[in-house]
């Protein structure tokens, strides 16, 4: 089929809408600032890279270890936004029916029965079950033929196969996508896209250049504590110091599993549930609170209660 | 700021500067294109320039791509803009240093360790220096170690690579047999494709004339070589350097390491076009070519960093080398145990595999045996070759 039509909706007027030009310069901030405001404490370089992402309306690729809080950079930034957050979660194996379209078969099916009961005509027949009313849309196609800029965030792209982020590249470059019994469907408006990393396997370096950059890493001691603060405010200034320091002792353990931000905060959240108010005075409680960092049966030997105890009394 | 590079009056301009900056950059090994150059000049305008901060955050952004860069940025950009243009030399000394990468623990643990400031990683540990057979202090067992730099292009034939190429092709495509576990549509299958037979049915108004099948696809099999040039294996390291050049060459996920006291990742080193380049890099890599030989050390250091993130389910570890360890055995039994976990298979290639009576290797390949899946006799290209169909049952 070489006829290109255009689709309904997208108008004569159609092309990427850019996304509402930023103000002035030093507005940086003010985005690590909104951040914050929803709860999560991004680092210089992190606020910097969304900043220009945003402006440039380039995607943005996020690396980290797990648990650093990668996944929750677009979360937030959606709330930030005020828009939606349309997620496509990579996996091997991952195809073009379950990441752009895929027809819906059996209403065509439906269709065409009903049509040759009806005594409708095969022309016109065809010219409906191709219609938009058929098609299943996927993430990617959602999230280009949105009014407004969503969020577009492909997390762990690196599980994906290389010939699905070959065909990633195209879209992101392009911002449209070509069905070919409809024709090519241009981005209404230029998504703001996240991508991020594990590191299982090496990125191509095509999908790399086409992105801005930011590695996200365990935050220190400070930050951690500004984010204990945003996520669990109820925790005593005291007690969030020690928990801080805990973690970031555990950190330094060798482990299998080191815990990151997400087990944290569990671990916040399981100690002021059980009304602790100092992480040195009740071992019991510690160990069996331990669960929410340590995953592992290696790691729950490689901390035994003497350790755990060692590293409460100097934490904080 | 006083540290602020001043530019020759001549200079035409910010813009010259930054594409010198990017040119600067490039020599250091980032990769960056024009494009780059264009994005940053873009990046600079939508943030204050004049400010070093938020200039170096926003070019941080733009030109890193990957985690080692984004750890070297900082330093790149200090050799730039703030050493009145001093720029080569900073950069040997800063750019080699690098800053805690990624990999977190095992490798920062190390620094404290390390002898004399230096900037080899040596897993000197408290115990089974013997390596060195002099020696009583870790000193003198560093310095042995940097007399023992040997040129490998001594050793390794640009020719042999070519010829190990096919035989790295050939067991490479022998293990890609690994199934998946989802189903893709295929001619011939086990099961029926439901989605694609309403598909068909389409065009024959309705009736399922054709039945699309799926079946399990075939998916590559990663292989990961480490491979021993320790003092032991030199005889050895001709043909097995070829052979791990030639594998990495024929084929594009593979990943190698070299070890001897130390673990160095190879496989970014051997990804050169020119067999000869190859050999001048891996000869700068292997510094310590030819020293004692740690295997418990360096595969435990291997299964607790790299092996995190490259080493899954899908992988074919295979180790060359003789297996004389002067860690304790049962070290090296623990850090097998550890890399099995991640559920790869584990080859052992081993040239002495004939002498079964030699009582130090006899010990270490003892405890190492329960967690092989494959363990073999090969010191020839012609040996590897003839495993195709050992390699074709794992």
């Amino acid at each position: 089929m070489t006829e290109t039509r255009r689709v309904a909706g997208t108008g004569p007027t159609a092309g990427p809408v850019p996304p509402e030009p930023r103000g002035a310069s030093g507005d940086w901030t003010a985005l690590g600032e909104s951040f914050a405001a929803k709860g999560y404490i991004a680092s210089p370089e992190l606020t910097m890279a969304l900043h220009i992402a945003l402006t440039l309306s380039r995607p943005l690729l996020v690396e980290g270890a797990a648990g650093v809080g990668k996944t929750e950079v677009a979360r937030t930034l959606a709330l930030v936004k005020d828009t939606r957050l349309i997620r496509l979660q990579c996996y091997e194996g991952l195809d073009a029916a379950h990441a752009i379209y895929e027809w819906n078969y059996q209403r065509q099916l439906l269709a065409i029965r009903a049509a040759a009961e009806g005594g409708e005509t095969g022309r016109s027949v065809e010219s409906r079950i191709f219609s938009e009313e058929f098609l299943l849309q996927r993430p990617l196609l959602e999230a280009i033929r949105q009014d407004t800029p969503p969020v577009l965030l492909i997390d762990e792209i690196d599980r994906a196969d290389e010939e699905f982020e070959a065909y990633l590249l195209e879209v992101l470059s392009d911002f449209q996508i070509t069905v070919p019994e409809l024709g090519t469907i241009a981005a209404r408006s230029i998504p703001h896209v996240i991508l991020t990393s594990n590191g299982t396997r090496d990125l191509s370096d095509a999908l790399r250049r086409r992105c801005l950059y930011a590695h996200v890493d365990y935050p220190g001691r400070e930050a951690e504590l500004a984010i204990l603060a945003a996520r669990c405010p109820e925790a005593e200034p005291r007690l969030a110091r020690q928990i801080v320091g805990f973690v970031q002792a555990l950190r330094r353990e060798e482990l299998e599993k080191t815990p990151g931000v997400a087990e944290m905060l569990d671990f916040a959240a399981a100690l002021i549930g059980l009304g602790v108010n100092d992480l040195a005075a009740d071992p019991v409680v510690l160990q069996a609170t331990l669960a929410t960092l340590l995953k592992t049966q290696g790691d729950r030997a490689a901390v035994p209660l003497a350790v755990a105890e060692r590293l409460a009394g100097t934490a904080g | 700021m006083s540290r602020v590079t001043r530019f020759a009056a001549r200079d035409p301009g910010p813009a010259a500067r930054l594409v010198g900056f990017m040119a600067h950059l490039r020599q250091n090994g980032l990769r960056l294109g024009v494009h780059e150059t264009a994005t940053a000049m873009r990046a600079l305008s939508v943030v204050t320039a004049a400010d070093l901060r938020e200039a170096r955050l926003a070019l941080k952004a733009v030109c890193a791509g990957n985690a080692d860069d984004a750890a070297r940025f900082d330093d790149l950009f200090d050799a730039y803009w703030l050493n009145a243009g001093r720029v080569r030399r900073k950069i040997m000394r800063e750019g080699a240093e690098g800053k805690p990468r990624h990999s977190r623990s095992s490798l920062r643990a190390d620094d404290g360790k390390t002898v004399a400031g230096g900037r080899i990683h040596a897993p000197d540990d408290e115990t089974g220096d013997d390596a060195f057979a002099s020696g009583t202090g870790r000193l003198v067992a560093t310095t042995a170690r940097n007399l023992m730099t040997r040129d490998l292009r001594e050793l390794v034939d640009p020719a042999d690579i070519g010829e190990a190429e096919l035989v790295a092709r050939r067991l490479a495509a022998a293990i890609r047999d690994r199934r998946s576990r989802r189903r893709r549509t295929a001619r011939k299958g086990e099961t029926i494709d439901f989605r694609r037979v309403v598909r068909a049915s389409i065009a024959t108004g309705g009736e399922p004339l054709r039945l699309p099948r799926r079946r399990r696809p075939e998916r590559a099999v990663r292989l990961t070589v480490l491979c021993d040039v320790s003092g032991s294996m030199t005889v050895y390291a001709r043909v097995f350097l070829a052979f791990v050049a030639g594998l990495i060459r024929a084929d594009a996920t593979a990943d190698a390491y070299l070890f001897h006291t130390r673990l160095v990742r190879i496989t970014g080193a051997l990804r050169d076009d020119d067999p000869l380049r190859v050999l001048n890099r891996l000869t700068l890599l292997s510094d310590g070519f030819g020293g004692g030989s740690k295997i418990g050390s360096n595969l435990d250091r291997f299964a607790r960093t790299y092996a995190r993130s490259f080493v899954t389910g899908r992988s074919v570890v295979v180790i060359l080398s003789d297996g004389y360890d002067t860690d304790p055995p049962e070290r090296m039994a623990a850090a097998l145990e550890k890399l099995k976990k991640r559920g790869c298979r584990i080859v052992w290639l081993n040239p002495l595999a004939g002498w079964k009576g030699y009582e130090p290797i006899a010990r270490g390949m003892a405890a190492a045996r329960p967690h092989l899946d494959l363990f073999a006799p090969a010191n020839t290209l012609a040996s590897l070759a003839a495993l195709e169909p050992e390699f074709a049952r794992l």
